[in-house]
């Protein structure tokens, strides 16, 4: 309770919202709710209070967002949500000039400025076009997304209006600052049919090169708490005892888009089995990055000899960034340690047995290897 | 003329206090997919028998309830669908009462077949109890104030589901029921309605469960049950407890849900198995089994002592409900995921395409409409006040008779 408090207070130091007006007591109450329901029985009588508040404090309101816990958060936002949409339905206004200074000030909580954004752009609906177009590195992962669609947009109208290549220079910044999926994917599309060479792996920082090894026995998901070698050595020169006799290290050079590694075709179709994959990272400075693996497969991941995350889990559904963990970069080498634990089901479904993973920043822009060729890879190379 | 007032006065007091023109959770009130309202359309399209039509900001398989005059809809959206939408609409205008939102503080990874607003809110008659895939659950009173907040995954992180968590919350008595059953810490909870907080919490199997809690109702409501279906068994649960009651083992479905109909249980599982629940002795036993009963993805609905079971590709088996005799089956147009509802001697079946499709009930079951709605349904419609509810991931559509 005591360090969120903190951080509001240092929050606010930077902002025009004066920290009282952020720290009233319903304020404080609806922050100091915490998991299992702590503090419920309180917030929601602290709800009400603050959902009864002027519009002229919206401003407050979001600035609380500032370090509010993932609970805490949505009781703001829903009391923020009912001041706005009943000022608007009284026929009043919202303070449109200081809900823009708010989302204006990157300094803010990314969310806090997104929902301001939104409320704003009930009150004035020229506010996205005038807006947008700083917004392309916004750390809020919606007010990029809404500016990179706007300049997809703007590409479309020029490619419309002029010739096609007049667009290019749009979609390429359109591309670079793109983040979600489905924006990338669409870029990619069109910057291809421009003649433009696309390096998506190079753009989500997916990893191509490996080291696997395998198979061993995962014989009624035992293998999954065995600490097989790999786990213990780092030694790409070594070979072990596996399933069915001596495995050794063998390289691999994904050449898929999206980086996945098909273990079924590199190590070999089986059930009951683990398989390792092991990279070195070289990074030029200490620096924070996320971790996202995405498998089908029970995994383990260790990141310079820490266990860093893993899942228990086999064929339950699987997307893109499907798991999400930190680790510090050390300048120089790295080691990324990748379990991938395939079952014994037997439907067609769950066939399946490999991964892919990428590191990059909390807003998902890639983070590279230093060794990583310069320039786009050729097609062949993937 | 002034004593007819009274009764009528009486008569419509009742209904409210028992929410008789509500749909308040999955598969109606009282799970069962049956409403007793009439004078439903067979037939609708542009300019016919449409009472309105609400865009909604997000998708969302979770069916609409419909509470005191209220419709709620629950929807995801964004990228990682994790913007959690509540919206309120007038039942009679349509027009959108409040609109809440929340930052999912779970997972949402989910197969893009469906969407993070799957399970289907549910209602006391007082309050709304909003779940999501990503474990969180809401609760709202009916003006949109928000009373409590839980991540249930925040507060357990391996809570989840990469396919998706779709069981519906279950509304009994005090408390709101939720069967969070998956394959990291699997478990079923009940969370007091007035304040959130934890009345029980027991552990379920580590195992993907898509079904949904259901009522049994007893002759009173301290005698009321809650059916939990797991993959080898359903078991009967103390709803102020979570001590069990009773089980039965059998190879259950992981989709569709058990229906009750008095002291009957209807539970698909590799077909139909109706059981017999017998309060003094506290067990269930089977009355019988039926293979060609098999649900595909929708569950079963009981009315009249007759059963109706929709398999795969969109077949609808009548059965008796006494003997599980096959009556009759008509082939519908699939692939069908919602559970259908019955009101007015008619069954209202909606498949992934968003057909409609209508079919009269009686010694044959017969087609008498086929309607167009919105493609990629995946939701139960809701029935109520004179008129039935239809979501898509673009809209809420309100089905009425037009007003001559």
């Amino acid at each position: 309770m005591h360090v969120v408090l903190c951080v509001v207070v240092l929050a606010a130091a930077g902002s025009a919202v004066e920290p009282s007006e952020r720290l009233s007591p319903p304020l404080r109450t609806l922050l100091a709710v915490g998991p299992k329901g702590a503090g419920n029985r309180r917030a929601a009588e602290a709800w009400q209070e603050l959902a009864r508040s002027p519009a002229e404090r919206l401003p407050n309101l979001l600035a609380a967002l500032d370090g509010a816990n993932p609970l805490a958060a949505n009781w703001i936002r829903t009391a923020i949500d009912t001041v706005a949409e009943r000022q608007l339905r009284r026929g009043g206004k919202l303070p449109a000039a200081e809900l823009e200074q708010f989302v204006l000030d990157r300094r803010g909580a990314p969310r806090a400025r997104r929902l301001a954004y939104e409320w704003l752009c009930r009150a004035d609906r020229s506010a996205p076009r005038r807006l947008l177009g700083g917004m392309l590195d916004d750390r809020s992962r919606e007010m990029r997304r809404d500016a990179v669609a706007q300049l997809i947009g703007d590409a479309i109208q020029v490619t419309e209006l002029s010739r096609p290549a007049n667009a290019l220079p749009l979609y390429r910044r359109a591309f670079a600052a793109a983040r979600d999926r489905d924006q990338v994917e669409l870029l990619a599309g069109r910057l291809r049919k421009l003649g433009e060479t696309v390096d998506l792996p190079r753009h989500f920082g997916f990893i191509l090169g490996w080291k696997l090894i395998g198979p061993f026995d995962n014989s009624a998901e035992r293998g999954y708490g065995v600490a097989y070698p790999p786990e213990r050595e780092s030694d790409p020169a070594a070979s072990y005892d596996g399933k069915h006799g001596k495995v050794g290290w063998i390289d691999y050079r994904s050449k898929d888009d999206y980086g996945k590694v098909d273990l079924n075709r590199a190590i070999g179709e089986e059930k009951g089995v683990v398989g390792y994959a092991m990279t070195e990272f070289y990074s030029a400075e200490r620096r924070e990055a996320e971790f996202r693996v995405t498998s089908f497969n029970a995994v383990k991941l260790w990141f310079n000899s820490r266990l860093v995350d893993e899942h228990n889990i086999y064929h339950g559904g699987s997307q893109m960034d499907q798991y999400r963990s930190r680790g510090t970069l050390l300048p120089g080498r790295n080691t990324i340690l990748l379990k991938v634990c395939q079952n014994e089901q037997t439907q067609s479904w769950a066939r399946v047995w490999g991964f892919q993973l990428r590191l990059c920043d909390e807003h998902g822009t890639a983070v590279l290897s230093t060794d990583r060729p310069a320039g786009p890879a050729k097609t062949e190379d993937r | 003329m002034k004593q007819t007032a009274i009764e009528t006065i009486l008569a419509l007091a009742a209904l409210c206090a028992f929410g008789g023109g509500d749909w308040r959770q999955f598969r109606g009130t009282d799970n069962n997919s049956v409403s007793g309202e009439s004078n439903l359309p067979a037939t609708f399209g542009p300019g016919k028998n449409v009472g309105w039509k609400a865009p909604l900001p997000g998708r969302g398989p979770a069916s609409p309830i419909v509470v005191a005059g209220r419709v709620l809809v629950t929807c995801s959206g964004e990228p990682r669908q994790d913007r959690l939408h509540v919206l309120c609409f007038d039942v009679e205008s349509g027009k959108l009462r409040w609109h809440r939102q929340l930052w999912a503080t779970g997972h949402t990874v989910h197969d893009p077949f469906g969407a993070v607003a799957a399970p289907t809110p549910a209602s006391n008659g007082k309050l709304i109890f909003a779940l999501y895939s990503s474990n969180d659950l809401a609760c709202f009173d009916l003006e949109g104030n928000l009373k409590w907040f839980r991540g249930l995954a925040y507060d357990h992180p391996t809570t989840r589901n990469d396919v998706g968590m779709g069981s519906s919350p279950l509304a009994l008595g005090d408390v709101v029921i939720v069967q969070l059953e998956n394959q990291g810490e699997s478990f079923a909870a009940a969370i007091n309605a007035a304040d959130g907080q934890t009345r029980w919490r027991i552990p379920r199997d580590h195992d993907g469960i898509w079904s949904s809690p259901t009522a049994l109702r007893g002759k009173t409501p301290q005698q009321d049950l809650v059916l939990l279906q797991g993959r080898d068994r359903l078991a009967a649960f103390n709803p102020q407890t979570g001590k069990r009651v009773w089980q039965y083992e059998a190879s259950c479905h992981t989709i569709a849900s058990a229906t009750t109909s008095g002291d009957r249980i209807y539970l698909p599982a590799n077909g139909l198995h109706a059981l017999q629940y017998d309060p003094a002795a506290r067990n269930a036993r089977l009355l019988w089994y039926k293979q060609r009963m098999r649900s595909g993805n929708s569950s079963p609905v009981v009315h009249g002592g007759r059963t109706y079971t929709i398999k795969s590709p969109g077949i609808l088996v009548c059965g008796e409900a006494a003997t599980g005799k096959v009556i009759w089956q008509l082939r519908l147009k699939g692939p069908i995921w919602a559970t259908p509802v019955l009101a007015d001697g008619r069954l209202y079946v909606v498949n992934h395409a968003g057909l409609v499709q209508v079919v009269e009930l009686g010694q044959q079951g017969k087609l008498v409409g086929t309607s167009q709605i919105d493609p990629g349904i995946l939701a139960s419609p809701a029935v109520a006040d004179g008129a039935i509810y239809f979501r898509s991931d673009q809209n809420l559509w309100k089905i009425t008779a037009d007003k001559r």
